[in-house]
């Protein structure tokens, strides 16, 4: 057995038991750990079958981007640990329902999938004297140049949605508007007055109204 | 499979990257101190050694005969763990950066985007710091480092985007290579400027100190540390400083390129110009810190998604343009 033969079945042994973890673990927090370790094997295999940048991608925007945010959504919920195998039971049934049509719909596909015999030979082999990223590159932004950018319209209506759904304008938020602080000027807001020391304080009341506070912290509405 | 001579040169060379990282760290504790002092006009530690030299030693020492406590509410795996993490990820960085030609332990082919995403677990030492103490400032602190570091990373992302643009490679040798006639500082200032900043944010240094803000959260994630644990989160912090001062010079210096490719300076070897063009960047960093109030947190979200991510978004598609160009 080589080496690289020995470090795959590892990585792939880790990946699978900590993906079996992921949904058996009772702490979500231990579930979302689970999980990141599964995305740094799935990326160790990656490398193993030369595709560095892929795997550098999926730590950089799962583990980096995607784990952190579930991490810190389960670790605010705060989802009580406990539960009563009586709940767990009530989803078996259709659990294994869904789970089994998955499983034939899968061999049903597989069945009729007919594999050529250099296919295997081809998903290592790099694409003459390119290095990895300059292949893929050439393919999304070359070849494929029009679905990708489809697939960026659709992830930023996705986005849009999201932030409409999620977003209220609330009521008697104080806000900090940089570019009135900015355009504040000196005259707009400090007048010189002379005063004469008998004059009474009540003689200033009779000031122009031109100093408006414009670059104060304003209430939006 | 591999041969013991290979292991053997391989666990020397890390020891030649680790032990100079380690003295480099407690240095520049001590540099930090004398910095701040001098700006402060005071005098800074001048009693344990000559000139207070010894005076990292003496932290250390002191924080090793400390107690380790773990709190009874702690979760005492992930209590553990984070600050090993958060030190073991500081360190394996290194294994990319090249120090001068060929001195590199792996000259991988995608060295930029495994910087980067070692750069982007950072965060997972301290959320889990933040959440195994079980105690509300901690929490408070991991909480903020992670919009805090997740937001900078974007602009980091394209920073590092231009640059790989400008280059042609996301080899760390060759970006340095490519900067032979000029430093890309020179074209891309307002993308360094970008990068200096950011850089600031994702080591959760001053100005954008907010996960440890002693005057609100006490000492933020790492509060119920103490002892070994608190001297990796200390450390962790201190390498990751140093870190991104190498990534500055990579990207933005020229690397161990000389300032110009002319004899006296030509005759300095590379690691000594990459040497002062890191220092010069940590004193950046001190600089900084002597001198900018604290940040709040929405001004720092502010700057982070209103103003870098659309300049630098902007300056992405510029470089790419001038490049179809030219």
């Amino acid at each position: 057995m080589t080496t690289t033969t020995l470090i795959f079945y590892i990585l792939s042994g880790v990946l699978l038991s900590s993906a079996v973890m992921v949904v058996t673990t009772k702490n979500t927090v231990y579930g979302v750990l689970f999980l990141i370790l599964a995305f740094f094997n799935a990326a160790g295999l990656f490398i193993l079958a030369h595709a560095e940048f892929l795997a550098m991608i999926l730590i950089v925007v799962y583990v980096g981007a995607v784990a952190v945010l579930f991490l810190f959504v389960v670790m605010m919920v705060n989802m009580e640990t406990k539960k009563s195998q009586r709940m767990d039971r009530r989803y078996l049934l259709m659990g294994i329902f869904v789970g089994g049509v998955l499983v034939l719909e899968l061999v049903v596909v597989f069945m009729s999938w007919n594999t050529s015999p250099e296919a295997f030979e081809l998903i290592f082999a790099p694409q003459d004297g390119l290095s990895n990223t300059h292949a893929l590159g050439a393919l999304l932004y070359t070849h494929y140049a029009l679905i990708f950018q489809a697939a960026g319209l659709i992830l930023l209506i996705a986005m849009i949605g999201a932030i409409i759904l999620t977003l209220r304008q609330r009521e008697n938020v104080l806000k900090q508007k940089i570019g009135d602080q900015l355009a504040r000027q000196a005259k707009d807001s400090v007048q010189m007055v002379d005063i004469s020391p008998t004059s009474s304080f009540r003689n200033l009341e009779s000031l122009d109204d031109s100093a408006t506070p414009r670059g104060r912290t304003s209430r939006v509405s | 499979m591999v041969n013991v001579e290979d292991l053997l040169f391989l666990i020397g060379y890390t020891l030649l990257i680790i032990i100079p990282l380690l003295l480099a760290v407690a240095y520049l504790t001590y540099v930090e101190r004398k910095v701040i002092a001098a700006m402060q006009r005071r005098v800074g530690p001048n009693v344990v050694g000559w000139f207070g030299l010894l005076q990292p030693f003496a932290d250390g020492l002191k924080l090793l005969h400390k107690e380790t406590i773990i709190p009874t509410q702690a979760n005492p795996f992930l209590f553990i763990v984070a600050p090993l993490l958060t030190f073991g990820l500081s360190l394996s960085a290194w294994a990319v950066i090249p120090f001068g030609p060929g001195m590199v332990i792996s000259n991988i082919n995608v060295g930029i985007l495994y910087l980067f995403a070692i750069s982007s677990l950072g965060v997972y030492g301290i959320i889990m710091a933040g959440w195994a103490s079980n105690s509300k400032y901690s929490f408070l602190g991991a909480l903020r480092s992670a919009a805090q570091m997740v937001s900078y990373e974007v602009s980091i992302g394209l920073v590092i985007v231009t640059i790989l643009l400008s280059a042609g490679s996301l080899n760390l040798s060759e970006i340095v290579e490519a900067q032979q006639n000029i430093w890309f500082i020179i074209p891309h200032l307002p993308m360094a400027v970008i990068f200096s900043i950011s850089a600031l944010a994702e080591t959760n240094r001053a100005p954008f100190d907010l996960p440890e803000a002693e005057a609100e959260l006490v000492s933020g994630y790492n509060v119920e540390y103490s002892s070994m644990t608190f001297a990796l989160f200390f450390l962790g912090e201190y390498a990751n400083m140093i870190l991104m001062s190498a990534i500055g010079s990579i990207l933005f210096l020229g690397g161990w390129l000389p300032p110009l490719q002319i004899p006296p300076f030509t005759w300095v070897p590379g690691i000594v110009w990459f040497s002062l063009k890191m220092s010069f960047l940590l004193f950046v960093f001190l600089w900084v810190r002597a001198t900018f109030p604290r940040y709040r947190y929405d001004q720092l979200m502010r700057l982070g998604w209103k103003v870098f991510l659309p300049f630098s978004l902007l300056w992405v598609i510029l470089t790419a343009g001038v490049i179809v160009i030219l």
